[in-house]
């Protein structure tokens, strides 16, 4: 379990103090996929640098299972430091050594013998995929192969936690689908805790369990994948997670309705039932469906005509079949 | 140009040749200790700046400075100054042994910052990679600044040498020898032009050669570039 306490950090700038982090509290159970979500500047990076002390916060705790990394020693920083892998948005990879030289180096870091090390960097290369690159330099690769040789990496000493820091935000979307369903693999099989900084709701939306919402250096909110995508509370939230609905909202005419969908229903049976059981034409004003751990989420504005009776009808049919609904103003 | 006798006798003599070689000998001796010195201070400064590794300020600021001043005072001035620590050190102000002493003062403040400046290549990231995986700092400089920065150490070795190559034609005119003490004594003070050309000559091709070689190698190790 990772768990931040009172978390400040403030930066030391030209222009006086910059306050990255300001009293962040959050927990990540083992086995979860934890995302951060944020705009550019938010905090997330010193936030999530914060977890293994590469940033250390001014005031706070930070603990790992139960212990506290700040007041450690040295040698027993380095030694939790490698519980705790990490990979980065620019891969970070040592450019002088090979592909198996790179998964070799934390093994080597941690007293493992040559041939044991040999032998566990192959068997993470097939696991990632890249068996065939094993002589290959970082130079040689592109950009998804080297987040995969990360990955296979920071997994070299057998770490409980995994930290992604924008670990996709360099690649295409189909690299970026490979990678997140890499490491959602890594998850299931491994059992592996990672924790997610993104700034892209799409990978939220994919992988992860539980997210947490930074904005300002503070945390906005915190749940289910599942809650926060149905119900924003923050308005940052709101903003990241429905742009397109929100923007449609604006749009006159008659009665909106925003119908939620809470992983109960199907969407689409929803609406084809609504217009051929009351016999009123409704305009989809926007749809955001996601499918979650295998469920349906999502919202559907809909845009009914300007008819009193119509709408009644419209609404009593929805009560009668229990879909969740609000009135947009 | 005509050659004269003299350059004729020198060459017969076999003392150009010898000259040649106490050059080269002189170059490569003094970038040795140079960097046996210079090496280990360059990584001092970078790992203890403000930002590196283990920042130290005080450590930091004293080397910098001293640094400073031994790179900002003029090699021939320099090499006068240390005659007494040649003394010292080898028990001799005279000769190619108090010579290769003076420049390796010389040069080990200078190759110090060639040092630093190749450090300060590697990505920070990629030092943050290794931190991350509980890297302990002294494995740090070893396993990942050094080898990251390979390619740029030796390019700025063939740098640092080539300096230090002129350095020891300068060394030539208090008591070294090599072709810089047989452009001077020869050329110079006899007034034989043509010898002075020789020299420079000869010291053209040395430094084509040790670049040449240098890029080469550099080239090579460079797992950066594409093959
Ligand atoms: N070493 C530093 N020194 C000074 N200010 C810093 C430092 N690191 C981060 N900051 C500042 O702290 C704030 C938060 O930075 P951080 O890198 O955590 O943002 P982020 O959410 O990761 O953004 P991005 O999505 O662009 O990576 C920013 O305003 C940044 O300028
Ligand atoms: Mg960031």
């Amino acid at each position: 379990m990772i768990e931040l306490k009172n978390l400040t950090k403030t930066f030391r700038v030209p222009a006086g103090e910059l306050v990255a982090l300001r009293d962040i509290n959050l927990t990540v159970n083992d086995g979860e996929i934890f995302g951060i979500i944020g705009l550019s500047g938010a905090g997330k990076s010193t936030l999530v640098r914060c977890i293994n002390l590469l940033e250390r916060p001014d005031c706070g705790e930070v603990l790992i299972d139960g212990k506290n990394l700040l007041t450690m020693k040295e040698k027993e920083l380095l030694e939790t430091r490698r519980s705790i892998g990490m990979i980065f948005q620019g891969f970070c990879l040592l450019e002088q050594r090979t592909v198996i030289g790179n998964i070799c180096f934390p093994l080597e870091i941690a007293g493992v013998k040559k041939q044991e090390a040999k032998a566990r960097a192959e068997e993470l290369l097939s696991l990632v995929g890249l068996t065939e690159k094993a002589k290959a330099y970082p130079s040689q690769l592109s950009g998804g192969q080297k987040q995969r040789v990360a990955i296979a990496r920071a997994l070299a000493t057998r770490p409980k936690y995994l930290l992604c820091d924008e670990a996709t935000s360099a690649l295409d979307p189909t690299t970026t689908n490979s990678i997140l369903a890499l490491l959602q693999e890594i998850n299931r099989t491994l059992g592996v805790t990672i924790v997610v900084i993104t700034h892209e709701m799409d990978v939220i939306d994919r992988i992860c369990h539980r997210v947490a919402v930074i904005d300002k250096s503070e945390i906005q909110e915190i749940g289910e994948v599942s809650d926060v995508f149905t119900s924003p509370k923050s308005e940052i939230a709101k903003e990241l997670i429905l742009p397109s609905v929100k923007a449609v909202g604006q749009i006159k005419g008659g009665k909106k309705l925003r119908l939620v969908f809470d992983g109960e229903s199907a969407f689409l049976p929803v609406v084809s039932d609504l217009v051929l059981d009351c016999r009123v034409p409704v305009n989809i004003l926007a749809a955001e469906t996601k499918e979650i751990d295998g469920k349906a989420f999502g919202q559907i504005l809909l845009g009914l005509p300007d008819d009193d009776r119509m709408c009644a009808r419209a609404e009593a049919w929805l009560q009668t079949n229990r879909i969740t609904y609000f009135e947009e103003a | 140009m005509m050659i004269s006798e003299i350059t004729k006798q020198l060459w017969d003599n076999g003392i150009l040749q010898l000259g040649v070689w106490e050059t080269i000998y002189m170059t490569l001796l003094s970038t040795l200790f140079a960097y046996i010195i210079g090496l280990p201070l360059g990584v001092l400064l970078h790992v203890t700046s403000p930002g590196g590794i283990k920042p130290v300020k005080w450590l930091n600021a004293i080397l910098g400075f001293i640094v400073n001043i031994f790179r900002s005072i003029p090699f021939i001035i320099l090499m006068v100054a240390m005659l007494p620590v040649a003394k010292f050190t080898v028990g001799t102000s005279m000769g190619n042994k108090a010579m290769i002493v003076m420049l390796v003062i010389a040069a080990a403040p200078y190759v110090a910052r060639m040092v630093e400046s190749s450090l300060k290549e590697v990505p920070e990231g990629t030092v943050e990679a290794a931190q991350a995986m509980g890297t302990p700092t002294f494995t740090l400089i070893t396993k990942v600044l050094i080898p990251e920065s390979k390619p740029s150490l030796i390019t700025g070795a063939v740098i640092s040498m080539v300096t230090i190559l002129g350095y020891s034609a300068m060394a030539g005119t208090i008591g070294g020898t090599g072709l810089g003490q047989i452009a001077v004594s020869w050329g110079y003070q006899r007034s034989h032009s043509d010898v002075i050309w020789i020299c420079v000559l000869l010291t053209i091709v040395i430094v084509q050669i040790i670049q040449e070689i240098g890029t080469r190698i550099a080239r090579a190790t460079d797992k950066r570039i594409k093959q």
